[in-house]
């Protein structure tokens, strides 16, 4: 190819631009690197603006990534002197030389900043900012960060023992995927191959029949000062159960927090730790309503597909009016396959429900797991059990 | 990489890709135009994601109208499976071509290997897009919508990656069929679900946005040119608006276009608010954001476009 010379240098500022996108959290893979090469030969440099969309095409995956992308891209590949100019901001001493520092992303501040000190990874990805917006409450949360004591070796043999059981009560779907098995419909396609050895003589009749699957599981739960002390064992609870389902878990105190990808991590002291970062409003007050009304706005066209059930951690006391609690939950309910609402405020078989939280929510739940004490896995796998 | 001289039939620049799809009444935006040129040029599958109704869908139909190709289109839905998708022997005639050899030759004792190797042929073969896809054709390798991709699920996902990497789909019973020429691939997901990023990664991905006005209002004039044209501004201006409002789900381009075809087939010439209440629900499908805009909201709204339209062109509308 004709592009050979230039291309040395390109191929170089390309890298450059690609790690920049690594350390500030973009995963880009060689491959796409040498992609990008083909493809900005390919467009040429005389439009910024064509250059950008091919970048974006071929380092993208999602749309999340695109504002740290803007970012990068207008610092890195600043007209008029391109590779000059990313080469310098390569060193060490360009943090005083970045326009506007106090908009760029902190991440990507990080990245261009070489001799930058490795930090502890923050397990939250950045779509958590944009609930920062929510404000009316900030005098009345109290954000503090929380400090899970690590599980004692007691406590994890229990929880070892225990995860097993921790079946909740979910009805299992039909998937539309077959499996060989009998009883079931005739498996032509298998039957045909099966007769051919006896000279196309059908004598044995395979047999499939459809796979049933437990359904995805979107876990919201109430962190709020009111339920504090069940919070440990119901993060416990939702980390083992994680590791047997698909799951997603959200908290919810004043804000509403995913930590899917914290609780990933298979060590439990490893995902406690990453959810206590996570999370900026353990033990404030609640607003449930809210927070519902938040997941259902910007979540949960997402998670609850695929005939997904919804786990509801609350004691259902509420300080936002009812009205958008009432509005949240019936949309939830109209968008989930089931709700479970496992309420450990609710202890007696003929508890009266005074507050009104929770007269909005009970008939709009599917099963209603009262857990009168929630202080150890054992009572909660003998609850859910029981249910 | 591959070479330009084999594919004579595609356009050579950007422009030419934005000039042709312009050309077909889909109007691109220049950071599409480039990605699809980019798809075109280095024979990858384009990945677009996005809200419902924003043109994904129309992209894959304009490219096939652009290079003259066939347009193969696979919808996906939770449980797809290579049956539906990929192939399917066709049994009726496998069991009948069993019969047949067994009558017409007197002696039972048939020769299984060789009868084996005849029913599953290209024969018995039923062809499903995606394996359609894989087939020359005369007017060029063909364009493979897979649309919807989000509703599949995730087995499915796993069985594109060999088909998107090397265009080569593997049956069990008969070999590996390569393309010749790959085919055009376009992708599209309303985000119902993340899609891996393994899928993602072959693919040059692209998030198509809600067009700005000045662009809605060119495809409103290209794809309804019977409405009025100070009707076309106020829809477009109103839909803008409502994009802007909190929102359960924002009106598409599709939406747009449906609503402004209500409205020219109900004669108006311009919006009113009584119109508008009838007419809403071409524009929102849930009832929250219906009741939230009916009435005094919707007017409200009316009356501000019709003073910033007014500001903007004098004398221009009544």
């Amino acid at each position: 190819m004709a592009a050979a010379a230039p291309a040395g240098k390109l191929a170089e500022n390309l890298l450059h631009f690609a790690r920049v996108l690594r350390a500030a959290g973009v995963p880009v893979g060689p491959a796409q690197v040498a992609d990008a090469l083909v493809a900005v030969q390919l467009i040429g440099v005389e439009r910024r603006d064509d250059w950008y969309a091919a970048l974006a095409a071929l380092f993208l995956t999602r749309h999340e990534q695109r504002p740290l992308f803007d970012q990068a891209f207008h610092v890195f590949w600043r007209a008029p002197d391109l590779l000059g100019q990313a080469q310098r901001l390569l060193l060490p001493q360009i943090t005083g030389r970045l326009p506007r520092p106090r908009e760029l992303s902190p991440r990507l501040a990080q990245a261009f900043a070489p001799s930058g000190l490795e930090q502890p990874r923050v397990g939250a990805p950045a779509e958590q900012q944009e609930f920062d917006a929510v404000l009316e409450f900030s005098a009345r949360e109290r954000l503090q960060s929380r400090d899970f004591e690590q599980m004692t070796p007691d406590e994890w043999a229990v929880a070892r023992r225990y995860a097993g059981r921790l079946a909740l009560p979910l009805r299992p779907v039909l998937t539309r995927r077959w499996r060989p098995g009998e009883p079931g419909a005739v498996d032509m396609r298998q039957t045909l191959r099966a007769s051919l050895r006896c000279g196309g003589e059908p004598v044995l009749l395979r047999r499939r029949r459809q796979v049933r699957r437990t359904p995805p599981l979107v876990a919201l739960c109430d962190i709020s000062g009111s339920m504090h002390r069940y919070t440990r064992v119901l993060l416990h609870f939702l980390h083992a159960l994680g590791q047997q389902q698909k799951l997603s878990v959200f908290l919810f105190g004043t804000r509403l927090s995913n930590i899917t990808r914290c609780l990933r991590a298979r060590d439990v002291d490893d995902a406690m730790r990453a959810v206590s970062r996570a999370v900026p409003d353990w033990s404030g007050g609640t607003r449930i309503g809210p927070c519902l009304e938040q997941f259902n706005r910007v979540w949960a066209r997402r998670m609850l597909t695929q005939r997904a059930a919804v786990l509801l951690v609350t004691d259902g006391l509420d300080r936002a009016e009812p009205g958008v609690l009432q509005a949240a939950m019936q949309h939830l309910r109209l968008a989930s396959r089931q709700i479970l609402w496992l309420n450990p405020l609710l202890r007696y078989e003929g508890f009266e429900p005074k507050a009104a939280g929770i007269r909005v929510m009970l008939p709009l739940v599917d099963r209603h797991l009262p857990a009168h004490n929630l202080d150890s896995l054992a009572q909660l796998a003998q609850v859910l059990r029981g249910a | 990489m591959s070479d330009a001289t084999g594919m004579p039939d595609l356009p050579g620049t950007v422009d030419a890709v934005q000039a042709a799809l312009a050309g077909t009444g889909y109007i691109a935006p220049r950071n599409l135009a480039t990605t699809i040129f980019l798809a075109l040029r280095m024979g990858r599958p384009l990945f677009l994601e996005g809200e419902a109704g924003v043109g994904k869908t129309e992209v894959g139909k304009a490219l096939a109208s652009v290079l003259g190709r066939r347009l193969i289109r696979l919808q996906c839905y939770e449980g797809l499976d290579i049956s539906a998708a990929a192939y399917e022997w066709n049994y009726a005639r496998q069991m009948l071509e069993i019969r047949l050899a067994e009558a017409t030759r007197a002696a039972p004792t048939l020769d299984n290997h060789a009868l084996s190797a005849h029913l599953y042929s290209e024969t018995f073969l039923l062809k499903r897009p995606l394996l359609q896809a894989l087939e020359a054709d005369l007017a060029g390798p063909p364009i493979l919508l897979i649309d919807e991709l989000d509703r599949a699920d995730e087995p499915f996902e796993a069985f594109l990656l060999e088909i998107l990497s090397d265009f080569q789909l593997t049956i069990p019973e008969y070999g590996t069929i390569r393309a010749a020429e790959p085919p055009v691939v376009v992708l599209t997901s309303n985000r119902t679900r993340e899609i891996h990023d393994a899928i993602k990664r072959r693919c040059l991905y692209h998030w198509v946005d809600y067009p700005s006005a000045a662009r809605e209002l060119e495809i409103l004039q290209s794809k309804v040119p019977d409405a009025p044209a100070a009707l076309s501004r106020q829809v477009v201006a109103f839909v803008q608006r409502l994009r802007g409002a909190d929102l359960f789900k924002s009106p598409g381009v599709a939406e747009t276009i449906d609503w402004t075809r209500a409205l020219t087939t109900l004669d108006s010439l311009v919006l009113d608010p009584d119109t508008i209440d009838a007419t809403l629900g071409a524009l929102l499908k849930y009832q929250d954001d219906l009741l939230r805009v009916q009435g005094q909201v919707a007017a409200d709204m009316l009356r501000d476009i019709q003073a910033g339209l007014a500001q903007a062109a004098p004398g221009a509308v009544s």
